[in-house]
């Protein structure tokens, strides 16, 4: 290991600032490649999990031609383990509304759309308040820009950025075949950029403080702070702003509770990390220089040694069973499979030597389902039984 | 025109009817009605122009779109992994044994449906249910009883 990692706690997200009209005039002020080339500067990545450059994302979407484009907030936060999101829209709502207004702004977009999960109804009534006052203010400055909430009705999948165009579009949550990307194709057929609802917050403290600010946090590849939402057995649980590139030894030890024995980043599509992976597994998005780093959409979930790594792939397959979609085979069938296989295993009906055909079912998956979620079922199958191979057996 | 068709008709005039209103429009009978009856999909299609099989394939999509009578009171308790590491099946015995139901069941009464979901989103309370609309959290088996009875009264 080179680098030595270190926990660095931040505060700008939920920083109550109650200041958006003066941030939206100085947004307003700027032209659009400037909004642009302070996003590619800042180095900030998506943070639903994907991690791709949220600078480029605009910027190709602001130079699709189309005479009606979209900025959609993918408030379907449904990634086990994540509620970041949730407290973003309950407690600084008025940033995520900023961040929209400024995206429409540099796309040329008149429309923006936030796709809430059915499971957050709660949060609309205040939600749809805040936004009657955020576009009393538009119209008063002489901005066009709309913005709508749309329900959703308790799909994992609709998360997943083709499917939620599909669910906006009245039809059943299934993913669609990329390319063609949104930024020229998305909701619609029409270029759409969509962001979660924690990267449109972070682009509000990137216009407001400047890029350097936020490109000077975090580490190589990984710039800038994440919200981690932690949860499992860890004496306070909730919501932390961290910056990026600590290990998973940092973060144990300030979260957990003396005797973890694993912990698994990213949510069920994430990975485990057992004990003797802390100091060398980091948490960001990996580059060269990085060793061994996972990108997480913020899930960290810490299990003692009390806990059954059995029962914990039990539930992520259960999850995954009833989530997947159905639409293409691998992922049906394999989510399935693999449930029923390390049932039959740890029941003794299929030698442990089964476990290594289920670990190839799930590479194939990684290779040939049509969306993130099949293929994702690789990370947390093939790291909890290659890690704790026995539990799964005896 | 029925009650239904007046209210599938309102949702209509108030959503649209192109194919991107569906969701509203169903979300909308199933805030009145708790779910989308065989009659509400023939509705629904007949409003909206639409077959009355991708109606149905639309709802059934969803897991929060029930195609059979749900009671008042939607009980929702999450199973994933968080939440049934703190306590999760403790917290369903007691809502089963109060009111006499089992998941998938509705009470005698019409009052309550049991149900299991997935993530909440509410992992830092574990465990955690949604009644309806309404979250709780950090139940216990004492504190399900609390709310459980206060739901009794309504």
């Amino acid at each position: 290991m080179g680098a030595q990692y270190q926990l660095n706690r931040a505060d700008f997200i939920f920083k109550n600032e109650n200041d958006w009209e003066e941030i939206l005039t100085k947004i307003l002020n700027q032209t659009p490649q400037d909004l642009i080339n302070e996003l590619i500067s800042s180095e900030l990545k998506g943070r639903g999990g994907a991690g791709f450059p949220t600078g480029l994302k605009w910027k190709v979407a602001a130079e699709a031609k189309a005479s009606r484009k979209f900025v959609i907030c993918n408030a379907d936060e449904g990634e086990p383990g994540t509620f970041k999101d949730r407290e973003i829209l309950e407690r600084v709502p008025y940033k995520v509304l900023t961040a929209m207004v400024a995206c429409g702004y540099v796309i040329g977009a008149k429309e923006g759309i936030i796709y809430l999960r059915g499971e957050y109804r709660f949060l609309l009534e205040e939600l749809l308040k805040v936004i009657e006052e955020f576009e009393y203010y538009l119209r008063e400055i002489g901005q066009t820009f709309t913005i709508k909430v749309f329900m959703g009705s308790g799909a994992y999948i609709c998360g997943e950025e083709t499917a939620l165009f599909e669910s906006l579009e009245g039809k059943r949550g299934e993913p669609r075949n990329k390319p063609p990307y949104p930024t020229s194709s998305g909701y619609m057929g029409l270029p759409t950029v969509i962001n979660n609802v924690e990267t449109l917050a972070h682009t509000y403290t990137i216009f407001k403080y400047g890029a350097k600010k936020f490109y000077d946090l975090g580490v190589q590849y990984s710039r800038g702070t994440k919200l981690f939402s932690v949860s499992g057995d860890t004496p306070k649980p909730g919501i932390y702003e961290l910056e990026l590139g600590m290990s998973v030894q940092d973060f144990v030890h300030e979260f957990g509770d003396g005797d973890t024995k694993a912990v698994q980043v990213g949510g069920a599509s994430g990975s485990l990390v057992p004990r003797k992976k802390f100091m060398d597994t980091a948490i960001g998005f990996s580059g060269k220089l990085t060793g061994i780093s996972l990108p997480t959409g913020g899930s960290m979930m810490l299990f003692n040694s009390s806990r059954s790594m059995y029962n914990v792939l039990d539930n992520y397959l259960e999850f995954f069973r009833e989530e997947s979609c159905g639409q293409c085979t691998p992922c049906r069938v394999g989510c399935q499979q693999l449930l029923i296989g390390i049932k039959a295993v740890k029941r003794g009906d299929k030698p442990a030597s089964y476990l290594d055909k289920l670990i190839r079912l799930t590479e194939t998956m990684q290779h040939t389902a049509k969306c993130g979620l099949g293929q994702s079922v690789a990370n947390s199958f093939s790291s909890i039984v290659e890690n704790f191979r026995e539990e799964m057996i005896y | 025109m029925s009650p239904i068709q007046i209210l599938i008709k309102e949702l209509a005039d108030q959503y649209g009817r192109r194919r991107e209103c569906l969701l509203p429009v169903m979300q909308g009978v199933i805030e009145r009605e708790n779910y989308l009856s065989e009659y509400s999909i023939v509705e629904i299609a007949r409003e909206m122009d639409l077959p009355a099989a991708e109606v149905y394939g639309t709802a059934t999509f969803y897991s929060f779109m029930e195609v059979k009578p749900m009671g008042r009171f939607v009980i929702r308790i999450c199973k994933t992994i968080t939440c049934s590491m703190k306590g999760k099946n403790q917290v369903l015995f007691a809502i089963q044994d109060m009111l006499k139901i089992k998941v998938g069941e509705t009470s005698a009464d019409g009052r309550f449906t049991l149900l299991q979901t997935n993530c909440l989103g509410l992992c830092h309370k574990a465990p955690a249910m949604l009644i309806n609309h309404t979250p709780f959290t950090n139940l216990t088996p004492e504190k399900v009883r609390d709310v459980l009875s206060d739901f009794m009264k309504k």
